[in-house]
């Protein structure tokens, strides 16, 4: 369980990025952090992934405080980061470092096996298209086996088509080891498509407005009367984060939110 | 993982390695003819010459014909005079490159990956490059005398310069995101400067490695005219003093043809190092 507890954070320069967030996800659970821009949804996940340190408030994965990088948490960034003078396999094994060569061989080729690069394997990554750019970086990530996979927008810069095919690969991967999942997006489909449970997020300073489960069973149907009103909820959601007068306190709005969609 | 999932992937991966390997090797190794072009302007400009001279148009006394700027060469080469001179030259640029370029890359990954050094050392190693390297000759002379040691060091300061500023610069400019990728996988400051920094900041070392050995060239003439008995610079200053110009002509071609070779010899080692690089096109 990957619990948040009132956690703040102002950057040096004064902004409230994040101000009493406290959040907790399942394990094995697929959450979708949604909100306008600048709510402080990339914020959170570098907190969490340690890149950057808290200001108040504290992570904890399974009891035990986190601080700093971790090797049970994974992240993937909007940008696939690959490295350029590593080959798509050699990207994949980077943080295999510690597995003797034959065993990071089979659970590279097994990775690449579950994302359709296996033909690709030998190539840099400049010759790669921006998807399959992205999905070296989710095999790369998921290769380690982190208990929680932290994914910032990661198929922002995609087409529709590329992205539902994105999806299905995230959804494949994350079948055989069932990480917690904290996805970040600005697409309402595509929260109700993958996540468990969509947190709507409000800026200055970031805090959570909202939380909608979704129930929908797996494999969702698109195409649904279910789906569709899941997404007409969390739209709505989204719309009253944006309009909400910022300085009603937060449990106040919470019950109006419930209220209104229930 | 699973075990079954490998042997599938396993056969499919050998079958586009077999597919994907030939056309990059291919296009390497088709001879483009467009790079004749370039020898168009300088072989068209000899022949104009020769045939002005052979006609007696001019006289070829001050600026030599081509033919006997060869035979000049080839005589050179004959009696052994030329490979004593290119020798001793090469010599000199091989050990100031080599102590230039070793000074050059640790003060600059020093001083690029510590905040702390560079502020101690940059700004002294600003103002010392601010003076033209040539200043420091008579000191050089006063202080290791007029023989080889005092050659090397002007050659050594001279490849310095570029060596030390361009590996730092490189270090300073590494893409912060990929360092992060670093940090997210826990590596220590030394795997993350073999595994991200030394690989990232090679294809502009390269490029350091290239300018400092192009002045290496520059500085082993300046070297050599401060009093030399033998190397290239020397068949220069002979050259000039005897007013013969056709073998200063040689020399200077010999010049080209070294600091060409020297070079291409620095990209062909190199070029592994950098075959990722995502360029327009490989820089000359
Ligand atoms: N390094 C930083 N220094 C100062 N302020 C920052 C820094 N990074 C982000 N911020 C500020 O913190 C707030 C939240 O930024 P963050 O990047 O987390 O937003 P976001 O929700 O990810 O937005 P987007 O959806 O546009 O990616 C913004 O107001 C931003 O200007
Ligand atoms: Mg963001």
């Amino acid at each position: 369980m990957l619990q948040l507890e009132h956690l703040s954070k102002t950057y040096a320069d004064g902004t409230r990025a994040l101000s009493d967030i406290n959040l907790s996800v399942r394990e094995g659970e697929i959450v979708s952090l949604i909100g306008g821009s600048g709510c402080g949804k990339t914020t959170l996940l570098r907190l969490v992934a340690g890149l950057d340190q808290t200001s108040a408030g504290a992570i904890r994965l399974d009891g035990e405080a986190l601080s700093g990088p971790h090797p049970s948490v994974g992240i993937v960034f909007q940008e696939p980061r690959l490295l350029p003078w590593l080959t798509v396999s050699q990207n994949i094994a980077f943080g295999l470092a510690h597995l003797s060569p034959a065993g990071r061989k089979s659970r590279v080729r097994h990775a690449l096996e579950k994302i359709g690069l296996s033909e690709h394997a030998e190539r840099w990554p400049r010759d790669l298209s921006g998807g399959q750019q992205q999905r070296v970086a989710i095999a790369r990530a998921f290769v380690t086996n982190p208990k929680v996979l932290l994914l910032d927008e990661p198929f922002s810069a995609l087409d529709a088509f590329t992205r539902a095919s994105l999806h299905e690969h995230l959804l494949g991967l994350w079948e055989e080891t069932r990480p917690t999942v904290v996805l970040v997006t600005h697409d309402v489909q595509e929260a109700v498509t993958l996540a468990d449970r969509a947190v709507v997020m409000q800026p200055k300073p970031g805090r959570i407005f909202d939380e909608l489960p979704l129930t929908l069973a797996r494999p969702r149907d698109k195409t649904g009367l279910a789906f569709e009103s899941s997404v007409r909820r969390v739209l709505t959601a989204l719309d009253h984060s944006l309009n909400t007068p910022q300085q009603q306190p937060q449990r106040e709005r919470d019950r109006q939110a419930a209220a209104l969609w229930w | 993982m699973s075990g079954q999932a490998t042997s599938h992937a396993w056969s499919s991966q050998q079958g586009a390695a077999a597919l994907a390997a030939p056309s990059p090797a291919e296009k390497r190794r088709a001879f483009d003819w467009r790079i004749l072009l370039g020898f168009l302007l300088p072989v068209a400009v000899a022949l104009l010459w020769e045939a002005a001279v052979r006609f007696g148009l001019a006289q070829g006394r001050l600026v030599p014909p081509p033919s006997r700027i060869a035979a000049t060469l080839w005589a050179l080469a004959e009696t052994g005079e030329l490979w004593t001179h290119v020798g001793v030259t090469l010599w000199r640029i091989a050990s100031g490159f080599v102590l230039g370029a070793a000074a050059g890359i640790v003060l600059g990954a020093l001083s690029g990956a510590s905040s702390t050094v560079r502020r101690l050392l940059d700004p002294t190693l600003q103002a010392l490059r601010a003076i033209p390297s040539i200043a420091w000759v008579p000191l050089f002379i006063l202080w290791l005398g007029i023989f080889e040691a005092s050659k090397v060091a002007l050659i050594a300061v001279g490849v310095f310069f570029p060596v030390y500023l361009g590996i730092a610069g490189a270090i300073l400019s590494v893409d912060r995101k990929l360092v992060e990728v670093g940090h997210v996988f826990r590596l220590s400051r030394i795997q993350l400067a073999r595994r991200i920094l030394l690989p990232a900041v090679l294809p502009e070392a390269v490029i350091a490695l290239r300018s400092g050995l192009g002045l290496g060239f520059m500085f082993v003439v300046a070297a050599e005219f401060m009093g030399a008995s033998e190397g290239l610079g020397y068949l220069l200053v002979d050259g000039q003093q005897m007013g013969k110009p056709d073998q200063i002509l040689a020399a200077i071609i010999a010049f080209a043809l070294l600091g060409k070779i020297a070079d291409s010899l620095l990209v062909g080692l190199t070029k592994p190092l950098v075959r990722w690089q995502d360029t327009v096109r490989e820089r000359l």
